[in-house]
């Protein structure tokens, strides 16, 4: 599925300049990955201050490369859940910049013509689904899914992003353990940021990993390293291989870090300091970078045009969302159902 | 020196937590962080770990532990992040808490403190007004604090009740109101409401954070001439109907205010109680100021729509004073 936006031209344009698949994929980790730290530096670190972002504002810095590794392996037939942290997961499937950005300011422009605001948002066209704010409540859903797909006589896989602090909920284990039972093609990929909210892993869960949840519903689990979006992509390609091949569902550990607060208005004082600096070390698109530089599949003035390209579709994003108004009050009581 | 309305229920826990070694507060993030919103900062180096149990993101294990401690003997103050998340224990409160006194006459003193309402940009699940959900179950309590004053008394008696209650805490009012507090400590009984403004034309009856929408149409509508009587009912259940019914037979017209939804919100049951008791006092219909039946919008523009506010209750006030 390509990009339908502005700045898709430069994706476009640098994955058919590159060599090898494996240089093209490069090319679209690090674009995706720059794109969605680029729109959420913007709504946090400018938009949120001037007061154009209202309420809670979530970002997913440092945790890029899992929406992205992971989102870039489904097919048009696959339905995608992500989590408050995936923003990447909609452009991926097609949902531009500037209508994400209108979402955040409460406009008529974003998916939700501002009904709700932040990450609530999905589109069935893409067929992403929305989160409500209950944390692992699209678990059981993404299981829903997972059958009807099977039901209908697709081929298509249900991919399930939560956090850590997410598979504490009932409501995770209900649903696992259906997708279980039923063999249910679900890809379960959870991004293990360390924390939930203030809660570190070792007050939210007695085993090391989120992995060791999976052989209790006798389904396989792995972990990968969260910050290395080639990583992402080849476990994600496993999983789904063995979720769409009818053997039923499989989870992904990212290990990785919340580089932020968990969420604008907090500081993350209770986060010892040296973690910030050692993960920062580990930041996905510095090491995507390198790494594309090593293999020789990109050159440096490349890599720079790829972050001036995303620039500048996310000024004109900006400039977008800003142009689109607010709801007219006069349509509050609409669209509570199908017919008033 | 003047206490904010989060100051008052965090005073008021405080003192329980000093008086009763019972009391013990259990939810997400309240132990070294102090709570979402700060109200049990503090706590965790004062009480210890014991008595400040932090706990996984689960609600239905936050409220089925706090039912099993209290059967026990214990006096849990369980918090919810945000009222909306109380759906996730639903079952533990709605089945288990509700009716083990009905059933097997063992009682369950829990309280569990919820951040509700609108105005704060959250959207559909960071400001709704769940309190129906529970006021149509019966055994259990709802209370609605509308100021700082009430905030302490009500949390301190809630404590002190034996059976489980809901405690619902304005969150547009944490930080915005004031007052000053007795030194001595005090209680604001469970199941009274207060006439926070006395009037003679009409009577608003409300509760939450819509007493202070309630007093500001009010304070316009006496600039007009009008006389408004301002009741804050303080606690949905039990219901205090003679209060109600009093300013009914002395205004002779009535106007129902909540924040809540329209369908199924208070303002049904206190009309219902009203025709049933003080019909023949009636000079007017009734008439009800409420958020209109759709989730809670994020926009501001649709939010404001969204909300009840004094100019809206000002409207319908001078249609029934003229009435
Ligand atoms: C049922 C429920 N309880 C509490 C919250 C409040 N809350 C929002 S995000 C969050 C932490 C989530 O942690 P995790 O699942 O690990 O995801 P992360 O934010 O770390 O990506 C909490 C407690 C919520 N949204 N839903």
């Amino acid at each position: 599925m390509s990009a339908v936006h502005a700045a898709g031209a430069e994706l476009d344009r640098s994955v058919a300049a590159a060599g090898t698949p494996e240089a093209a994929l490069a090319h679209k980790c690090l674009y995706y990955m720059q794109l969605m730290r680029e729109v959420e530096d913007r709504i946090e670190r400018k938009l949120y201050r001037q007061g154009k972002v209202l309420g809670g504002v979530y970002v997913g810095r440092g945790q890029e490369a899992i929406s992205v590794g992971s989102g870039l392996v489904a097919i048009p037939e696959d339905v995608l859940f992500p989590s408050h942290r995936d923003m990447a997961i909609f452009f991926i499937r097609g949902i531009s910049s500037r209508r994400v950005l209108a979402q955040y300011m409460g406009r008529v422009g974003g998916l939700t013509r501002g009904r709700d605001g932040n990450m609530h948002m999905g589109d069935m066209d893409a067929k992403v689904v929305s989160i409500i704010s209950a944390l692992a409540a699209t678990v059981p859903v993404a299981a829903g899914a997972a059958l009807a797909m099977r039901y209908q006589g697709s081929n298509g896989v249900a991919f399930s992003y939560f956090g850590d602090g997410s598979t504490s909920r009932g409501d995770w284990h209900e649903g696992v353990n259906f997708a279980s039972v039923q063999k249910l093609p679900v890809v379960f990929i959870c991004n293990n940021n360390q924390y939930a909210y203030s809660t570190p892993l070792n007050l939210q869960m007695a085993c090391a990993n989120v992995a060791d949840r999976g052989p209790a519903y006798n389904m396989p689990a792995e972990i990968v390293d969260g910050n290395d979006v080639l990583a992402v992509y080849a476990a994600t390609e496993r999983a789904v291989a063995h979720a769409r091949s009818g053997k039923g569902p499989y989870l992904l550990e990212c290990k990785t870090f919340r580089m932020t607060g968990h969420s604008a208005h907090d500081m993350a004082h209770y986060v010892p300091k040296g973690l910030f600096e050692e993960w920062g070390k580990l930041d996905p698109i510095v090491r995507i970078q390198q790494r594309m530089l090593e293999e020789n599949w990109a050159t440096q003035a490349e890599i720079d045009q790829v972050h001036a390209a995303v620039t500048a579709e996310v000024d004109d994003a900006v400039a977008w969302a800003e142009a689109s108004p607010f709801p007219d009050p006069s349509t509050l009581l609409e669209d509570v159902y199908e017919s008033q | 020196m003047s206490t904010t309305y989060l100051e008052a229920i965090r005073e008021g826990l405080w003192e329980e937590m000093e008086r009763d070694p019972n009391v013990f507060c259990i939810g997400e993030d309240i132990g070294e962080y102090g709570g979402a919103f700060k109200v049990t900062a503090g706590f965790l180096e004062h009480f210890g770990a014991r008595r400040v149990v932090d706990t996984p993101i689960s609600e239905a294990a936050i409220a089925g532990a706090s039912i099993g401690a209290g059967l026990m003997g214990l006096r849990p103050v369980a918090e919810m992040q945000f009222a909306d998340f109380i759906s996730c224990g639903f079952d533990q409160i709605v089945n288990f808490a509700a009716k083990c006194r009905y059933r097997w006459n063992a009682p369950v003193p829990i309280v569990i403190r919820s951040p509700s309402g609108g105005g704060i940009h959250g959207g559909p699940f960071h400001s709704q007004n769940p309190e129906m959900w529970f006021v149509r179950t019966p055994g259990l309590k709802v209370v609605c604090p509308a100021t700082a004053y009430d905030a302490k008394g009500l949390i301190k008696s809630a404590i002190r009740d034996n059976d489980p209650v809901l405690f619902f805490e304005h969150k547009a009012l944490y930080r915005k109101i004031k007052e000053d507090l007795p030194t001595e400590d005090y209680t604001v009984p469970i199941g009274k409401a207060k006439v926070v403004r006395e009037g003679t034309d009409l009577s608003i009856i409300t509760y939450g954070a819509m007493v202070w929408t309630a007093l500001e149409a009010a304070e316009t509508l006496a600039a007009e001439g009008v006389s408004v009587e301002v009741v804050d009912l303080r606690t949905l259940v039990p219901l205090d109907r003679d209060t109600v019914c009093e300013s009914v037979r002395k205004t002779s017209k009535v106007l129902l205010l909540h924040e809540d939804t329209r369908t199924g919100g208070m303002a049904g049951e206190l009309a219902a109680t009203i025709t049933e008791t003080v019909f023949e006092y009636l000079d007017g219909p009734i008439v009800r100021v409420t958020a209109p039946d759709t989730p809670v919008p994020f926009s501001s523009t649709l939010e404001e729509a969204f909300l009840p506010n004094a100019e809206k209750v000002i409207e319908k006030a001078r249609w029934l004073y003229r009435y």
